[in-house]
């Protein structure tokens, strides 16, 4: 369902102010949301000066001084720092991205607004739950389906069999291209999202998968796949530069081949 | 004495909308929806016109008036802008579908392609009513 505005418990309130400490070189603003699960609040926007001479040039280096320097309570996820492990994904600027490959002077305007995940529950700050995420990926049962009996060695694939899985394997299940999906908005709980549909495209098109039929079967329902509007806002933010529209385009253009 | 705790509370919903920074396909793509809901709209105009047309002179005569208004102008000039957007959009999801023109640089110049389209081709379909005295 279309919700244009956030449920009364989420709207985000006007939170604190954090000033630069006396000394600081050249500071700019970031507004950072937040939550605490333990207090009884709304979410707030709270602002940090941060002293951006003496911090790392990317939105998690920003992210990691404030929590060390000026506010303990900041939650985050973070892990590799260098974009293979998906975990630091937030909304920077208004474009869901990861914090650790996006400099924070990359971001147009003077301020800087970080936000978690798009139309997810919120855990704690700019950790959001993604249960849901998950268990979407795990339905399209990513792994290899064969009924012909295992070889003695490895199943063999042809290096052009092999090609047709570039721009799809390197998803790292960051979630920025699913979360940044309207059509995920509004019917996150039916619509399977684009991260999701390309991990199902990288199965339906791997040359030893033996269960195409069953594959495309799951996902010829109105919302799973059909949801999809091309509205591109998966490929204008996928941090891996991969296109899941072109995916999911590719799996409707499947279906339709069948019928035909 | 025992103390209940109070359950965990619901988590809130981070905001979307509110801090999304656009990109030209997603305006594109809000745009085809609105025209194309405005389209809607249209096809009952075009429907009073026509029973307008049956119920006589006098009934033709005032829907004609009413669309000549300015307000009437003005919807019609809406309409012009929505039946060549939603065209040229149509043209665009045609080429999705075929499975073409994903590539980012493609897809954000097809969506400005597609609003340059609607506007140009509305002022010369009114530029010519204009001319031919329609207007």
């Amino acid at each position: 369902m279309v919700q244009l505005t956030l449920p009364k418990n989420s709207r985000v309130e006007k939170g604190r102010h954090h000033a630069a400490p006396a000394g600081s070189g050249k500071t700019k603003t970031f507004k950072v949301y937040r939550y605490d699960p333990e207090g009884t609040e709304n979410p707030r926007w709270d602002t940090y000066d941060v002293d951006v001479d003496n911090c790392g040039p990317m939105v998690l280096d920003v992210l990691i001084h404030i929590k060390n320097t000026i506010d303990p309570t900041l939650a985050f996820r973070r892990s590799c720092r260098e974009g293979v492990c998906g975990s630091c994904a937030m909304n920077i600027g208004g474009r869901n991205t990861l914090a650790c490959t996006h400099g924070h002077d990359e971001v147009p305007g003077a301020d800087c607004t970080i936000a978690p995940l798009p139309s997810m529950p919120v855990v704690k700050d700019l950790v959001p739950d993604l249960t849901m995420f998950y268990a979407q990926y795990a339905s399209i049962e990513p792994w290899l389906h064969t009924t012909t009996p295992e070889p003695q060695k490895e199943w063999i694939q042809s290096p052009q069999d092999r090609e047709k899985l570039d721009g799809l394997y390197e998803c790292i299940l960051c979630a920025c291209c699913t979360t940044s999906c309207p059509s995920y908005w509004w019917n996150g709980d039916k619509y399977l999202g684009p991260a999701t549909l390309l991990h199902a495209y990288r199965w339906l098109i791997d040359s030893r998968d033996e269960a195409t039929g069953e594959r495309l079967d799951a996902l010829e329902d109105p919302f799973k796949l059909y949801r999809c509007h091309t509205i591109m806002n998966c490929a204008q933010v996928c941090p891996k530069g991969l296109n899941p529209a072109k995916a999911i385009a590719e799996i409707k253009k499947t279906l339709a081949e069948r019928v035909v | 004495m025992t103390e209940t705790t109070p359950g965990p509370r619901a988590r809130p919903l981070s905001p979307h909308l509110e801090i999304w920074r656009f990109h030209a396909t997603m305006v594109g793509s809000i745009l085809h929806r609105i025209t194309g809901v405005g389209l809607y709209f249209g096809a009952l105009i075009l429907a009073g016109w026509a029973l307008s047309l049956a119920a006589g002179p006098d009934a033709y005569q005032a829907f004609m008036e009413l669309l000549g208004s300015p307000l009437g102008k003005l919807v019609m000039f809406g309409l012009t802008l929505s039946v060549f957007y939603h065209l040229a959009k149509g043209v665009q999801h045609l080429l999705w579908d075929a499975g073409t023109g994903f590539q980012l640089p493609i897809a954000n110049m097809g969506a400005i392609a597609c609003y340059a389209f609607a506007i140009a081709a509305s002022l010369a379909v009114w530029a010519i009513a204009w001319m031919t005295g329609a207007l």
